[in-house]
């Protein structure tokens, strides 16, 4: 079969082959900040703003040569991806290496977190002026992105887990970085022990996967089983136990839903919001909260093969996300923090991104990644920006705000932009891919789950509503309206103003800002506002499906095609064999689409010949994911793809429309009117009171993990302890104690007053002499108890050597 | 294989350690060093473990860590403790323990 394949030379480049630096440029730039930092004219943040856009041009650059890969090979084949891999461990007969693996999800994202951090440093210059920890906190944003691009670039499982763990330990630094202040350093930690419980899943798949693999892609491949690539082929190659992929894939599952605040893990991600402004945009837009779908997306043959995704019924991935779309979504409603309401917002979107991965919608769900990046950044960066300069650092919707589109016109216009693309109304960003994500659901079967992300779109569009009337219409209220409630400021927000308290002229400009009054921000905040909002209104078009083809950019550069390839086909390792080719096995008319949609534009095959699959040529499906390919080996899945209807996107629309005037409505009644029936329904209606109280505390979930389960697994071990240090250690040391008086008692009385006695002070006085000439040892200098030890010890081991030999 | 330069780094840095504990007055810094005899304890065990070809040096190695952070651990909290009580970490000025 592999006598008629063609060769095709694919084109690949400087850039591409060397994506490995963009983690490494902000890496080595943590060490210049940590080190020389503090002494540099800017504090340190030129290097992180500089590395940033290092890493910017290098992913810029990656992106473009990725393009240029795809389009010079022929339609529908497999583009192999770059590779490059250093042996980091080796030892009888594991190995892994470090190294990268570029393909079209790589150079996606990467140019995704290169870009938001880039903006997001940008943005820091400003917001944090003056902090006591501004080198430190640039140290550790850099440091943070560049665990996230290590991460996306990783060529093998243990490449990934190194970035995965800076993440967790860089967003506990971060999200403490006022640590002054008793509440966020608990944020701090609740973030990094809970990301940690899932972290245990994540180490676990890692070892079940690799003990599975190993021999399959060793044999095969020629790669070990850590390696991205060795272990999507081996998932589609028929040789995993069903038992060993499901248990890897739900194991590697359980990391994500920690990562990623899945439910019932995502109880950190709303809390982390303690952190400075700019830290909630990076973390919860593109890096860390989206390294657990990524890690889905990455390694999506593994799930797709262990959840049995498009199997028919629902699996574990696609529940998981349905839940939280719907429950972040009911929460943001009673949130009165606006920076919480974001955060639950950014929950249920990565719920969106769950569930069209579980439900087979790889392609929407990677989009969504790239999207929903964009405005999710701009609308954090722009509750910033309001708390920066209008509300006196409150981030209280009720209080503090109100009326601001008159004194911001920048920062409303980018939240109104972000906010519809957040509700996925066309054409914005969001529209591209939550409608497609909601669609293709429902097209691969999943007919309940689509209404649920319906259901999702229709709370979105009403909980965006209320946040953008409580901030941006009605009358300004408290901080916003001038008034200075210095007490006030302590309790509620304290933690930026505290700081400012202990810091240093910091303090004076803040006063500054509330004399002041609301005003915009400079430009440092307005300029990164602009660009996200041009990009959450423009971005979706990269994969604009309603207009044809043509616009299916995205598509055609990201998704893997699902061909049956050679194995040394399977990647382009620079520097190794079988470079920049791939073996096109197979000359059926090969895209990867079906459907109506694209049944009219029937693809010129790249070669002809005669082999097992032109037979079945009219359907147009590679066996990859369904059944086990007889030569090759598979990259990835073999996905359907839904047609584009405007019938179904104008229901959505619909909906998203009717969430909007009835929260609109409800709104106004509420706060503007304060209409009798509306305002206290929540104390006089049973139903809704209790809905309401459980909301406002979270479904107890809080309650759930801190006081039962620590407790009822601390507390008795603690108890047990102490019972046993009471009864049964007390207990048999007292009994010794009584015993051992009783029998010296005895021995007293009987042998050492008569006997011992006249040899004691014979001895005595020679003790006496002893003790005073080794008095000077016990000199109680720690150091000198040292090098007696080490002298010991050395003496000790002479000995040894000259006994030995 | 060449065990030996690991031999010979892992003895300059278990002395490097020793003169550390000996000399050194500042806790944290002994505590330091004590990481540095740990340490050179690792690479020998990791140059034998490459030599033999088994993975069990690796494995011990892997403990030593554990252990190593759960030491510091403790050593710290103690170095906290003695601030906070004398303000001062000075090694010298702790010598209450004589006999």
């Amino acid at each position: 079969m592999f006598a008629e394949a063609t060769e095709v030379a694919l084109k690949s480049g400087w850039f591409l082959e060397h994506a490995w630096v963009v983690p490494v440029i902000p890496a080595l730039s943590f060490f210049l900040i940590i080190f020389f930092g503090k002494r540099m004219p800017k504090k340190g943040s030129e290097f992180g703003v500089a590395s940033m856009l290092g890493s910017l041009v290098f992913a810029g650059g990656a992106a473009y040569q990725w393009i240029q890969r795809v389009n010079g090979a022929p339609e529908g084949a497999f583009v192999s991806p770059v590779v490059k891999t250093w042996t980091w461990w080796q030892n009888s007969g594991i190995s892994f290496g470090i190294g990268q693996h570029v393909d079209g999800l790589t150079v996606a994202i990467l140019l995704v977190v290169a870009f938001i951090s880039t903006l997001v440093q940008i943005y820091s210059l400003e917001y944090l002026r003056g902090d006591r920890r501004y080198t430190h906190f640039f140290a550790s944003l850099t440091l943070f992105s560049a665990g996230m691009l290590n991460m996306v670039v990783a060529e093998n499982m243990i490449q990934l887990i190194l970035g995965w763990e800076i993440m967790g330990l860089c967003s506990f630094l971060l999200i403490g970085h006022w640590w002054e202040e008793g509440a966020n350093s608990r944020a701090a930690l609740k973030a990094f022990f809970t990301t940690r419980t899932g972290d245990i899943g994540l180490l676990t798949g890692t070892a079940i996967l690799f003990f599975s693999a190993n021999e399959w892609t060793t044999k095969t491949l020629g790669v070990s089983g850590f390696s991205i690539r060795g272990l999507s082929s081996w998932a589609l190659s028929g040789d995993p136990g069903h038992a060993a992929i499901t248990m890897g894939a739900i194991a590697l599952f359980i990391a994500a839903i920690g990562k990623s605040g899945q439910f019932p893990l995502h109880t950190w991600l709303p809390d982390a919001m303690a952190g400075p402004t700019p830290v909630s945009s990076l973390l919860h837009s593109s890096t860390m909260v989206v390294a657990g779908v990524f890690l889905v997306a990455r390694l999506y043959p593994v799930f797709f093969k262990g959840m049995d995704i498009l199997g028919g019924s629902a699996n574990f991935i696609v529940v998981i996300g349905g839940i939280t779309i719907v429950i972040a979504a009911l929460l943001a409603f009673v949130q009165t923090d606006i920076k919480k309401v974001l955060a639950y917002s950014t929950v249920s979107q990565l719920g969106y991104m769950m569930m069209g991965l579980g439900a087979g919608a790889w392609l929407p769900a990677v989009f969504h990644i790239f999207t929903h990046a964009f405005f999710k950044a701009c609308l954090f960066l722009g509750a910033g920006s309001i708390s920066h300069s209008s509300s006196h650092h409150s981030f209280e919707m009720k209080k503090d705000m109100g009326g601001l589109r008159k004194f911001m016109p920048i920062t409303f216009g980018t939240w109104i932009i972000s906010t519809l693309a957040l509700c996925g109304v066309f054409p914005f960003s969001g529209f591209f891919s939550k409608d497609e994500i909601i669609d293709n659901v429902g097209h691969n079967g999943y007919n309940v789950f689509m209404y649920v992300g319906l259901a999702g779109a229709f709370l979105t569009a009403a909980y965006m509503t209320r946040a953008t009337y409580l901030t941006f219409f009605g009358q300004p209220r408290g901080a916003s309206a001038g008034e200075h409630h210095e007490e006030e400021s302590h309790d509620s927000h304290a933690a930026h103003d505290d700081h400012a308290d202990h810091g240093h002229d910091a303090h004076d400009s803040h006063d500054a800002h509330a004399s002041q009054g609301p005003h915009e921000s400079g430009w440092l905040i307005t300029v990164p506002l602009i660009i996200l909002a041009t990009l959450a209104l423009s971005s979706g078009f990269l994969n604009a499906l309603p207009f044809g083809e043509k616009f299916e950019n995205f598509k055609k550069w990201v998704e893997p095609s699902a061909e049956v390839v050679n194995p040394t086909g399977i990647a382009y390792v620079v520097g190794g064999v079988g470079e920049a080719r791939i073996a096109s096995e197979t000359p059926t008319d090969s895209t990867v689409e079906e459907g109506e949609a694209h049944s009219e534009t029937p693809m010129a095959p790249t070669a002809s010949g005669e082999d097992t699959y032109s037979s079945e040529s009219g359907h147009s499906k590679s066996p990859c994911g369904t059944e086990t390919p007889e030569q090759g080996v598979c990259a990835a899945p073999q996905l359907n793809h839904a047609p584009f209807k405007w019938s179904k996107a104008g229901m959505s629309m619909l909906i998203v429309l009717a969430g909007f005037l009835l929260s609109l409505f409800v709104c106004i009644q509420l706060y503007e009117k304060k209409n009798k029936k509306f305002v206290g329904l929540t104390e006089r209606n049973k139903v809704l009171g209790f809905g309401y109280k459980l909301l406002v505390n979270k479904y107890y979930l809080d309650v759930l993990y801190e006081k039962i389960i620590v407790r009822s697994i601390a507390h008795p071990i603690s108890a047990a302890v102490y019972w046993f240090n009471q009864k049964v250690l007390d207990g048999v040391i007292n009994g010794a104690g009584t015993t051992a008086k009783g029998i010296a008692g005895w021995v007293y009385r009987n042998i050492d007053q008569r006997v011992v006695d006249g040899a004691v002070n014979g001895t005595g006085s020679v003790a006496q002499g002893a003790g005073s000439a080794l008095r000077p040892v016990q000199s109680g200098k720690v150091n000198q108890y040292g090098a007696l030890l080490f002298g010991a010890a050395a003496i000790g081991a002479l000995v040894l050597v000259i006994v030995n030999t | 294989m060449f065990v030996n330069q690991f031999l010979i780094l892992a003895a300059v840095l278990f002395c490097i350690g020793v003169y550390g504990v000996i000399a050194r007055k500042n806790a944290v810094l002994v505590l330091m060093s004590i990481e540095l005899i740990l340490n050179s304890v690792n690479i020998n065990l990791l140059a034998f473990s490459m030599r033999n070809g088994s993975l069990d040096g690796h494995t011990f190695a892997l403990y030593i860590i554990a252990i190593a952070a759960a030491e510091v651990g403790v050593g710290l909290a103690m170095v906290l403790l003695m601030y906070r009580n004398r303000r001062s970490i000075d090694l010298d000025e702790l010598s209450e323990m004589k006999g």
